[in-house]
């Protein structure tokens, strides 16, 4: 069951092995931040495991957006396997086919060509978001 | 042990600077201070059981690098039933380096980065001691 919260939860794999990870953290954060501060709450993947019965509730409380870096696709997994499954997922490789010209490499330290990618992504998790929240308005 | 090298595990920590602090210290470790020594894992990978990641932490000596108390690297290695030999928690050095409080979780302030330079340092000599020990 989904509560009416007026909230999207974002779940990022932060894969830490791959630029990809960074840059779906990055993305996450800046939704967070900047595109739709009032709109979104995340939580780290790993609390699913580590936490307790509150933190597996994230997805039966918030409509949840799924943000993972590789085709493993580990936030969608693990979100519907300890919580919830996901209303939608937003792979970074399937965004960085659009923008072939945006390449990365870092996984510390963003590039502006890779903080590009990364606001990019943002704003796809963003326009998702608004699309939730306007369904869940309607109903 | 597969390619004698130190898995170092930072948490995934996005709600907190503490977070960041780890994953940046991480890197510096395997990118720059010890890259022949070290290498690290996708969290994410191990705490949905995927098996190159289990065999890697089951078969290698590993580091938890965990942000707050919640220590999420560490409880994901263990119940992976990983290697773990060595965990730290930022929180702790913080609390010996006052003077360098971390602020962003997108990019680090300069004093959280050179808190997570402490905190590379620390992890670089604990992985040249495990690596002894294991000859």
């Amino acid at each position: 069951m989904t509560l009416a919260t007026g909230k999207v939860g974002v779940i990022c794999c932060s894969g830490e092995d791959l630029p990809e990870g960074t840059i779906s953290r990055v993305a996450t954060r800046l939704v967070l931040e900047k595109l739709r501060p009032d709109q979104t709450v995340t939580l780290c993947l790993p609390l699913f495991l580590a936490g307790g019965e509150d933190e597996r509730a994230f997805a039966r409380v918030f409509p949840t957006i799924a943000v993972d870096g590789c085709s493993k696709k580990c936030a969608e997994a693990g979100t519907k396997k300890f919580s919830g499954k996901p209303v939608a997922t937003i792979l970074v490789s399937e965004v960085m086919k659009k923008y072939p010209h945006l390449k990365i490499k870092s996984r510390e330290k963003l590039e502006p060509q890779e903080m590009e990618l990364a606001t990019k992504v943002a704003e796809e998790i963003a326009k998702k978001v608004d699309e939730i929240l306007c369904k869940t308005a309607k109903k | 042990m597969e390619n004698d090298k130190v898995v170092v595990v930072p948490c995934s920590g996005i709600g907190k600077s503490l977070g960041t602090v780890g994953r940046v210290a991480t890197y510096k470790v395997i990118e720059r201070m010890r890259p022949e020594k070290t290498r690290t894992v996708c969290l994410a990978l191990l705490t949905m059981g995927d098996d190159d990641a289990l065999r890697l932490v089951r078969e290698n000596p590993c580091i938890a690098v965990d942000g707050c108390p919640a220590q999420c690297s560490k409880k994901n290695i263990e119940a992976s039933k990983g290697r773990l030999v060595h965990s730290i928690i930022v929180t702790d050095f913080l609390r010996k380096n006052r003077n360098l409080k971390p602020e962003g979780v997108i990019e680090l302030n300069d004093q959280g980065d050179k808190l997570a330079e402490v905190i590379a340092e620390d992890l670089s000599e604990r992985a040249d001691e495990i690596l002894r020990k294991e000859k």
